[in-house]
């Protein structure tokens, strides 16, 4: 088997079946009622923190392509991006049945009125069409330039997961703030060399060390 | 918005106290005789909810029925200790239970200072002797929008407060938890500012609703719940109700209060339920009863305006929230 019949054939199909298990653990929990006192909140949390855990996979799968130079790993990129469309869908569903009783108007204020709402709907909104365009005859019809310039949006998506995660929390900002900064450190890798370059420079100009050896050579 | 405040009482039209209680204890009678005969129809389907649930803390006997207690069927005991802020154990809401195991609350004492005439430190015992323990049913209704109702045993802060003889320079209450970051772990991380504080104003604090709780559900309080003793204020957001107090302070400036601190414009000092009043993140209109799917309507003053309004006559409630 070659590299690639290796990924499309054995580690897909097993990371299919991986992504399933914390939605079947949920099931369990509510099977068994472990989802603890407050089952929505337990559901709409789980839920929320995958969508977001997959998309920042998702935005990984490059760079860990690059890094390993496995590039055949990129094909299992689809399938990250849409189990985090996936968890999203079971995530806003939840909110809008049970916190809302799908109450349009509700759900609509909500959106308009409370940050955390808005980025995380949004976020959840600009998935859906990265989603439907995720079809091969789909993408083939848009031409793979404009499909890449949509697909931009995911960058968007995750800010706004990180964003939502971020607003939501009380005091300890602990645990979203670790996602911002794997956020963070995953869109550093998508500036381009030059400008990491420069950027890497300047930082280096403005370093206290610099600074300090520049100061010394001046009084010299 | 212009919300309509309700005429003077005139004093002809006071019940007075007696009365009232009696109109209570009526009620409240006829409303167990309601549930018993239920009861013994359906099989007594919420004997599961009994005191006799809580494991292994020594249970009170021969507690006095408060005319307080609302009749609304009990959050599980299991829910109510097990779905805790208690962030001086840690942050998730399972967390306390996993990580008080362990802790003792005792031997206990409380210091009592500032503007009273009873300063000191006293043992938890010679605190609670000279009060009579009794049952209360409250409906607790946190900030994050979730609610429960909890049978609590204990007696009327007032009462307490009483003992101590404030002076007339004593216009606030001021509570502190414990602060021992080898006993309460989460305290080793400054996600608050230790040690968790928090304050009434004194009409608030003499209020025959608010009080100090040693127990739930007939036993002691388990140590997730605030043991030894905690406040309960039922009308206001749960995070006012302090616990495992050890200090209580008496105070003529309104006292810093550790969430308000945290973030003044989202948990101001007063803290009362209301509905009309979001929180600046999220919604306080409806509220999760924990046990439920669906989420219920708020009541104003967590549902006892009728007891607690007056405490804010000519106070604009969105100003000070």
């Amino acid at each position: 088997m070659t590299r690639a019949q290796i990924i499309t054939r054995l580690l897909k199909p097993a990371l299919f079946v991986l992504l399933l298990v914390p939605l079947a653990l949920l099931v369990g929990r509510g099977v068994t009622d472990t989802l603890g006192a407050n089952p929505v909140e337990t559901i709409t949390y789980q839920t929320g923190l995958w969508a977001l855990r997959l998309l920042l996979l998702t935005l990984a799968i490059t760079p860990l392509c690059r890094l390993t130079g496995i590039n055949e790993l990129v094909r299992l990129r689809r399938m990250t991006g849409l189990y985090s469309f996936f968890y999203a869908l079971l995530h806003f569903s939840t909110y809008a049945v049970l916190d809302h009783g799908l109450d349009l108007a509700a759900i609509l204020a909500d959106v308009v009125k409370r940050p955390y709402v808005t980025v995380g709907f949004s976020a959840f909104v600009l998935l859906i069409p990265l989603a439907v365009t995720s079809h091969n005859r789909i993408i083939r019809l848009l031409g793979g330039k404009r499909w890449k310039r949509l697909h931009r949006l995911v960058y968007l998506c995750a800010l706004g997961g990180v964003l939502h995660y971020l607003w939501l929390v009380k005091a300890d900002t602990l645990s979203p703030l670790l996602y911002l900064a794997l956020f963070l450190g995953l869109m550093l890798f998508r500036i381009p060399p030059r400008t990491r370059a420069k950027l890497g420079d300047l930082l280096r100009r403005l370093g206290p060390n610099e600074r300090a050896q520049r100061l010394l050579k001046e009084e010299r | 918005m212009l919300i309509k405040r309700p005429e003077a009482i005139k004093p002809s039209e006071i019940t007075d106290q007696a009365t009232y209680l009696n109109r209570r204890q009526f009620i409240r009678d006829s409303g167990l005789l309601g549930v018993g005969v239920a009861s013994a129809l359906a099989g007594l389907p919420w004997a599961k909810n009994s005191w006799a649930e809580a494991p292994g803390l020594p249970s009170y006997t021969d507690l006095r029925q408060s005319p307080f207690s609302s009749d609304e069927k009990l959050t599980e005991y299991e829910d109510a200790t097990s779905y805790n802020n208690f962030y001086e154990f840690g942050t998730d809401k399972s967390d306390p239970k996993a990580n008080s195991r362990d802790f003792v609350p005792r031997p206990w004492s409380v210091v009592v200072d500032g503007a009273c005439e009873k300063p000191g430190r006293y043992d938890l015992e010679d605190f609670l002797r000279p009060h009579p323990l009794e049952e209360r049913i409250y409906r607790l209704r946190c900030v994050e929008a979730w609610s429960m109702v909890i049978p609590w045993v204990g007696f009327s802060l007032g009462d307490a407060l009483k003992r101590l003889q404030p002076t007339s320079r004593a216009k606030y209450v001021a509570f502190y938890t414990l602060h021992d970051p080898e006993r309460m772990p989460g305290q080793k991380r400054r996600v608050l500012q230790w040690p968790y504080r928090e304050g009434l104003r004194m009409d608030e604090a003499m209020h025959p609703l608010a009080m100090l709780a040693v127990g739930m559900y007939g036993a002691e309080l388990p140590n997730q719940n605030g043991a030894p003793l905690r406040l309960v204020v039922p009308w206001k957001y749960g995070f006012k109700s302090i616990k495992s107090i050890v200090r209580i302070s008496f105070t003529e400036e309104q006292p810093v209060c550790t969430w308000n601190q945290v973030q003044p414009n989202e948990y101001g000092f007063y803290s009362n339920v209301n509905p009309n009043v979001d929180h600046l993140r999220w919604s306080q209109k409806k509220e999760r009863r924990i046990g439920n799917w669906l989420k219920q309507e708020t009541l104003m003053f967590n549902g006892y305006a009728d007891q607690v309004a007056s405490l804010y006559n000519g106070m604009d409630l969105k100003k000070y929230f």
